[in-house]
C-alpha cells in the first residue's frame, strides 16, 4: 500500500476542492481500500465525504424519492418506502455483497464501484482500464465475469452492480454537485460510458463533480416488480447475469414492460426495442423467448463469455415468466 | 526412551469399562470462548518487540530464471530493510508428513506467482508497495500449462486385480463415462503466517501449521540446521484442510531473514498469495467404467485418471482411492496419469482422492442403476464386497449396508418417484444418494499425561486446526483418570511437547487420542500399584480413586505428581484389516429449468466412524464436510489462465466456498454406533474427511433425478446445467 494523505471534508465545495486526479473520494471505501492494498488504485490523497451532512437522508421528492449519496445500501433495501413503491430495487441490493458490506456501502459509492475484472485486479497482467495503453489480458485469457454486450478491443470488463440495475429499470437520475455547487442531472443510464478505447473513463462525471443523490420517479403502481440474479453460489457472487423487470400487466397481456440486464455490459444494460417488442404482447414463452432473441447477440465477445448468450435468454425468459405469473408461485423461487 | 505400543492386534475396550460418561458426550470446546472474544492468539497476531514485516515478491512469469533484481530501484524507500534472495527460499510448501525440505529453486521459476524473494520493511504497508515496485528481470523458457495438452506426463502402472478387460466385455449391461472436475483450493478463512525469532543458536517459529514434529524437520532440512534448534509454536489454527500440513515459503523466508537482520521477521500471506503459492486441488479428468450382469452385480470396475502438479513434486491426487474397495467386482483396474505443468502445485486438500474420484465414482453408480432399472440404494447394497477386492483384507467393522438403510429410511427415499416427474413451477425437485467411505489410518504419535492431584495436563504437539482436539484430548484423560474435563488442562501445538501425528488425513484423533489414552493408562497402573490392587479394579471417580477395599482422594494419593509418556504406531492389523469409515450421503436439490441454478434443499448423512468421541465436534466436522460436498457439486472451481496457468480466482470472492444461502437448514447427521478393535486402542475411525466424501455424488445425482439430465463436469454451475439440459433435450 503506498502512503497517501487523508482529509475530511467540511463541505462539499471544499471536497471538490480538494479533488485532483491524484486524490479519490472515499465514503463506504469498501471497493477502494481493496483495489488501495493491492495497489490497483495508488491515489495519493483520500478525501472523506462521508461525515457532510444532509447526504444520509431518503426525501420524499416530487412523488418519488431522493436518496442522498451517503445513504447506505442497508437503509435502502430496508426503507419502508423503497419496499413498497419500488421492490426492486430492494431486492437488487439485498442480491448484492454481504450483510457486512451493505452496512458500510453507500448509494453514490455502489454506482461507483469499479469492475470485478480479474485482470483489472491483478498488477502482473496487462489492462487498459488499470493503466491505460498497456493492452487487454482479458481478450485471450479466462472470462467467465467478462461483459457480453457494449465491450471493445481494448476491454472486456463488465459493471458488477445490482442496486444500478434497478435504478435503470426504474428510470432513476443522478445528482450531480459541481464545484461550483451547480446541479446537473443525468439519468442512471447515461452516467456511464462505454469503454471504446478508453476504457479507464467510466463515466460523464468531471473532475471535482461529485455524486449527491439518486432520484427515483414516482412509482408505477399496479406494477409487478422482480430481480432475478444468476450466480455461481447463491449468495455473496458478483452477477453471470441479473434481470430486473418492471412489468404492468393487462390481463393476460403485457401493458408495459421494462428490462435491464446486470453482469453482460461495462454499465446497467437496458434496450428499448426489448421494452418496446414487450407491450402489448401476450404473456408467453414465445413472446418471451422473442423479446431474448432481440436482446442476445448472435455471438460472445470472448469464447468464455459465449455461455452468457443461453444464460441471458433463459434468464430473461424466467424473469418474465416470474413478473407476470407464468412461473406459478412457487417458494423456493421467492426465496432466492 | 519410551516403548512403542505397537498396533498388532484387536485391543479390549477400556474406555466402555471407564463408565465416566466423559467421552463421547457432545462438549463444547474448551477453547472456543477464547476463539469468539478474540483471545486466542493466532499465528500472526503474537508481535514481538522489534517485529519487522516482510513481503513475499512473486514471480511474473511461468517458468524460467530470475536473472536480476534491480535493488537500487527501491533503495530510497523509508522504512525498506533488505530484499532476501536466498538459495534456500521455498518454490512451496512441503507435501504433508515429508519431514524434509520442499523444492529450493534457487532463482529458478516452475510457475505464475511463485516467491523469489522476500522485502522486509519496518512496516507491513512498505514491504507490501516494495515488493510489488521491485523490478525483476527474467530469462523465460517454454512451458505447457494445460494438463490435457501435457506432454510431460508420467503414466502409472495400473492397479489390477482379476481381468477387468474379460470381465467388462462379458458385462450385459456398461457403463463408460468420463467426469471432470476443477481445481479446488483449500480456503482456510486465516491466511498462511509466520513469525521467525532467533535467540542464539535456535530459531523459534510461530506458525499456522498443521503437522509440527514433520514441519519442525522441515524446517531444519530447509534451512540447513539441527531439528533440535527449531522450535515451532502453533496452539491456534484458523483452518488448514490440507493447506498447512507442510512447512511453507513464508515460515522459511521469516527464518532466513530474522536470522540475517537479527530482529523478529514476520510473513504474513496475502490472500491472493495464499491462492498462488499454497497447494491446490489438482483438476482431475476421470474415465469410470462399469459393468455388471442384468440383476446388477457388478462384474467389472475401472477408474482412471489424469491429474497435474509441478515438476518434481511427488503427490498426484490420490483419485480412485475409495473406488479400490467400496464395491467388489470379478475384474478391476485403476490408472493414473500425471501431468506436469506449470500451474501453482497440488497437494492434499480435504479428502485428498475421496473428494472428487467419489463425484465421479458415485455418479457412474447411479448411470448404472438407471441403465439397469434399479433403485441405487439397492445397487450399491448388492455389490458390497466381503473382503477388500484389491488385497483380499478384511474390513475392520463396516456398516455400509446399515448406513444405506437407515439413511433411505429417514429420507424418505421411498418417495422418491420417476426423474424429472416432481415439478414445482419452473423449478424440478429430485433426490440422490451416494456412498461414503474414507480409510482410516494410525500415525505414529506420543503425548505426555500428568496426574497433579485431582487435576490432570496433557502435551503434546499434536494441534488443533478448529476440529476439536483440545475437546476430545481432554474427555480421553478425563474418561480414564475419572476427572471432569474442566480438570484436564490440554496443551498442545508446541514442537516441546512429545511429537504427535499432527492434524491430516482423519488421523489426528485417532493417533494422538490413542497416544493420550495409553499415557492415562500408565497412570492407572501407576496408582492401582500405590493401592495395591490390579490395574482392572482401579476404579476412578470425581477425584477418588478405589481398589481393594481402599478408597483415597487422589490429592492424597498423589503426592506431587504422577507423569507418563506414551507412543503408538500402527502394526500388524493394519495389514491384516482395512479401517475405512462408510456412509451415506442422501441430498434433495430444486433445478431451476430456465437458468440451471440449483438449490439443495436438504440433505442427511449417516456415517459410521468407530467410536464417536465427542457428539457435538464430530458432528460438526461431518456437517462441515457435507457442506464441502455441495462445494465441490455446485460452486467451487480455481480457473487458470490459460497462457499463464496463474488462478485467476484467487480470492474468496471469486473462489465460491458454499455461502449459508448455498446450505440447507434442513441438513443432518446420524452416527451408527461402532467400536473398531482392529485399528487403535480407543476403538475409533477418522471422522473429519467421511462427511465429504461422496456428499457431492449425492447431489450431483440429484440434480440428474430432478432433471432428467446428467452434469459431469463439475462443480454444476449454472451454464455446466443448462448445457446438459439442453443436450437432453428435457
Amino acid at each position: 500500500m503506498r502512503p497517501f494523505d487523508y482529509e475530511r471534508a467540511t463541505s462539499l465545495h471544499d471536497a471538490s476542492e480538494r479533488m485532483s486526479d491524484a486524490a479519490a473520494i472515499i465514503a463506504g471505501g469498501t471497493n477502494l481500500l481493496d483495489l488501495m492494498k493491492i495497489q490497483v488504485m495508488t491515489p495519493s490523497r483520500l478525501v472523506d465525504i462521508s461525515r457532510l451532512d444532509g447526504l444520509d437522508r431518503i426525501d420524499d421528492h416530487d412523488g418519488g424519492l431522493r436518496i442522498g449519496a451517503l445513504v447506505t445500501n442497508t437503509a435502502l433495501a430496508t426503507d419502508p418506502r423503497v419496499r413498497a413503491g419500488w421492490p426492486v430495487l430492494s431486492r437488487a441490493i439485498l442480491a448484492g455483497a454481504s450483510a457486512q458490506i451493505r452496512n458500510k456501502a453507500t448509494t453514490g459509492g455502489n454506482l461507483l464501484q469499479r469492475t470485478r475484472c480479474p485482470y483489472f485486479y491483478d498488477t502482473a497482467m496487462a489492462c487498459n482500464k488499470r493503466a491505460p495503453g498497456t493492452g487487454c489480458s482479458a481478450q485471450g485469457g479466462s472470462g467467465r465475469m467478462l461483459a457480453l454486450l457494449g465491450t471493445s478491443e481494448d476491454c472486456l470488463a463488465a459493471h458488477p452492480s445490482d442496486m444500478a440495475v434497478a435504478l435503470a429499470v426504474l428510470g432513476a437520475s443522478v445528482e450531480i454537485t459541481a464545484p461550483s455547487g451547480e446541479l446537473r442531472t443525468l439519468p442512471v443510464t447515461q452516467l456511464y460510458t462505454l469503454p471504446g478505447n478508453r476504457p479507464d473513463i467510466e463515466t460523464d462525471l468531471k473532475q471535482g463533480e461529485i455524486i449527491t443523490a439518486v432520484v427515483l420517479p414516482a412509482p408505477r403502481p399496479g406494477t409487478a416488480q422482480t430481480y432475478r440474479k444468476v450466480r455461481d453460489r447463491a449468495s455473496y457472487a458478483f452477477a453471470l447475469v441479473s434481470v430486473a423487470a418492471v412489468v404492468l400487466m393487462d390481463g393476460d397481456t403485457i401493458a408495459e414492460a421494462s428490462l435491464a440486464f446486470g453482469g453482460i455490459a461495462p454499465r446497467p444494460w437496458t434496450d428499448g426495442s426489448v421494452n418496446a417488442l414487450l407491450a402489448g404482447a401476450e404473456a408467453s414463452d414465445e413472446s418471451f423467448a422473442r423479446a431474448a432473441a432481440q436482446l442476445v447477440p448472435d455471438s460472445a465477445p470472448h469464447p468464455e463469455t459465449e455461455f452468457k448468450r443461453p444464460l441471458l435468454r433463459r434468464t430473461l425468459i424466467a424473469t418474465l415468466r416470474e413478473a407476470t405469473g407464468l412461473a406459478g408461485r412457487v417458494d423456493t423461487a421467492r426465496s432466492l | 526412551m519410551t516403548e512403542i505400543f505397537r498396533m498388532n492386534e484387536a485391543q479390549p475396550r477400556l474406555l466402555d469399562e471407564m463408565r465416566q460418561g466423559v467421552v463421547g458426550k457432545p462438549l463444547s470446546r474448551p477453547e472456543g470462548p477464547k476463539k469468539v472474544t478474540g483471545t486466542a492468539r493466532y499465528a500472526a497476531e503474537d508481535l514481538p518487540d522489534g517485529c519487522v514485516h516482510g513481503v513475499l515478491v512473486r514471480a511474473t512469469i511461468s517458468r524460467g530464471r530470475v536473472t536480476g533484481l534491480d535493488r537500487e530501484a527501491i533503495r530510497d524507500m523509508p522504512g525498506l530493510i533488505d530484499v532476501i534472495t536466498d538459495a534456500r527460499l521455498l518454490r512451496n510448501p512441503a507435501q504433508g508428513m515429508a519431514g524434509v525440505a520442499p523444492c529450493q529453486p534457487n532463482g529458478e521459476v516452475f510457475y505464475h506467482g511463485q516467491p523469489i524473494a522476500l522485502v522486509v520493511a519496518e512496516s507491513l504497508e512498505t514491504a507490501r508497495d516494495a515488493a510489488h515496485r521491485l523490478p525483476v528481470h527474467y530469462e523465460e523458457i517454454a512451458f505447457e500449462t494445460d494438463p490435457e495438452a501435457a506432454q510431460d506426463r508420467e503414466d502409472k502402472d495400473p492397479e489390477t486385480a482379476g481381468h477387468f478387460d474379460a470381465t467388462f466385455a462379458a458385462s450385459s449391461v456398461t457403463i463408460d463415462a468420463r467426469y471432470r472436475t476443477d481445481a479446488q483450493a483449500a480456503a482456510a478463512m486465516e491466511p498462511h503466517a509466520a513469525i521467525a525469532q532467533w535467540s542464539g543458536e535456535t530459531v523459534l517459529l510461530r506458525g499456522s501449521l498443521q503437522m509440527l514434529r514433520f514441519n519442525r524437520d522441515e524446517l531444519a532440512d530447509s534451512l540447513g540446521i539441527d531439528p533440535e534448534r527449531v522450535r515451532i509454536l502453533s496452539p491456534f489454527i484458523g483452518g488448514g484442510f490440507g493447506s498447512k500440513l507442510g512447512i511453507g515459503p513464508e515460515a522459511v523466508a521469516a527464518a532466513i531473514a530474522s536470522e540475517k537482520i537479527g530482529r523478529p521477521v514476520r510473513v504474513v500471506m496475502s490472500r491472493q498469495t495464499v491462492f498462488d503459492t499454497v497447494l491446490r486441488r489438482s483438476e482431475t479428468l476421470q474415465r469410470v467404467r462399469l459393468g455388471a450382469d442384468g440383476d446388477g452385480r457388478l462384474r467389472a470396475i475401472s477408474h482412471d485418471d489424469l491429474v497435474s502438479n509441478l515438476p518434481g513434486e511427488s503427490f498426484a491426487e490420490p483419485v480412485s482411492q475409495a473406488s479400490q474397495f467400496l464395491y467388489g467386482a470379478d475384474g478391476l483396474s485403476f490408472s493414473q496419469t500425471l501431468a506436469r505443468v506449470s500451474r501453482t502445485p497440488s497437494g492434499s486438500v480435504r479428502a485428498p482422492g475421496e473428494a472428487v474420484g467419489m463425484l465421479a465414482l458415485e455418479s457412474a453408480m447411479d448411470e448404472l442403476a438407471e441403465k439397469l432399472g434399479l433403485c441405487p440404494v439397492e445397487l450399491r447394497l448388492r455389490n458390497i464386497p466381503e473382503t477388500h477386492p484389491m488385497t483380499g483384507q478384511a474390513y475392520s467393522v463396516r456398516r455400509l449396508a446399515d448406513c444405506l438403510r437407515t439413511g433411505a429410511e429417514q429420507f424418505g427415499w421411498a418417495r422418491r418417484g420417476a426423474p424429472g416427474a416432481q415439478v414445482e413451477g419452473d423449478w424440478r425437485i429430485g433426490m440422490g444418494v451416494a456412498s461414503a467411505a474414507r480409510k482410516s489410518a494410525l500415525v505414529q504419535s506420543a503425548a505426555r499425561v500428568r496426574l497433579l492431584g485431582d487435576r490432570a495436563v496433557v502435551e503434546t504437539d499434536m494441534t488443533d486446526i478448529g476440529t476439536g482436539s483440545y475437546a476430545i484430548l481432554g474427555q480421553i484423560a478425563g474418561e480414564m483418570l475419572g476427572l471432569p474435563v474442566e480438570k484436564v488442562d490440554v496443551r498442545l501445538g508446541d514442537t516441546s511437547f512429545p511429537g504427535a501425528s499432527g492434524s491430516g488425513g482423519s488421523f489426528g484423533a485417532n493417533s494422538a487420542g490413542s497416544a493420550v489414552f495409553l499415557a492415562a493408562k500408565k497412570i492407572r497402573a501407576e496408582l492401582a500399584a500405590q493401592l495395591g490392587c490390579a490395574p482392572g479394579e482401579l476404579a476412578l471417580q470425581d477425584g477418588i480413586a478405589r481398589g481393594g477395599n481402599i478408597e483415597r482422594a487422589l490429592t492424597d494419593l498423589v503426592s506431587s505428581e504422577i507423569v507418563h509418556e506414551a507412543e503408538i504406531a500402527a502394526g500388524d492389523t493394519s495389514k491384516s484389516h482395512l479401517s475405512s469409515g462408510f456412509g451415506a450421503h442422501f441430498a434433495e436439490v430444486a433445478v431451476n429449468v430456465w437458468t440451471g441454478e440449483v438449490r439443495v434443499r436438504r440433505m442427511l448423512g449417516v456415517m459410521a466412524m468407530g467410536r464417536i468421541l465427542n457428539e457435538k465436534t464430530s458432528r460438526s466436522q461431518a456437517l462441515g464436510g457435507m457442506i464441502w460436498g455441495i462445494g465441490s457439486a455446485l460452486t467451487e472451481a480455481l480457473e487458470h489462465d490459460p497462457r499463464t496457468g496463474h488462478i485467476v480466482t484467487r480470492d474468496l470472492a471469486n473462489y465460491h466456498v458454499p455461502s449459508h444461502a448455498d446450505v440447507p437448514g434442513d441438513m443432518s447427521v446420524v452416527f451408527l454406533e461402532e467400536r473398531d478393535d482392529m485399528a487403535n486402542p480407543i476403538q475409533t475411525k477418522g471422522i473429519g474427511e467421511l462427511g465429504i466424501s461422496g456428499a457431492g455424488a449425492a447431489v450431483l445425482n440429484a440434480i440428474a433425478h430432478a432433471t432428467g439430465a446428467r452434469v459431469r463436469d463439475f462443480p454444476a454451475l449454472p451454464d455446466r446445467v443448462i448445457r446438459a439440459i439442453e443436450m437432453a433435450g428435457v
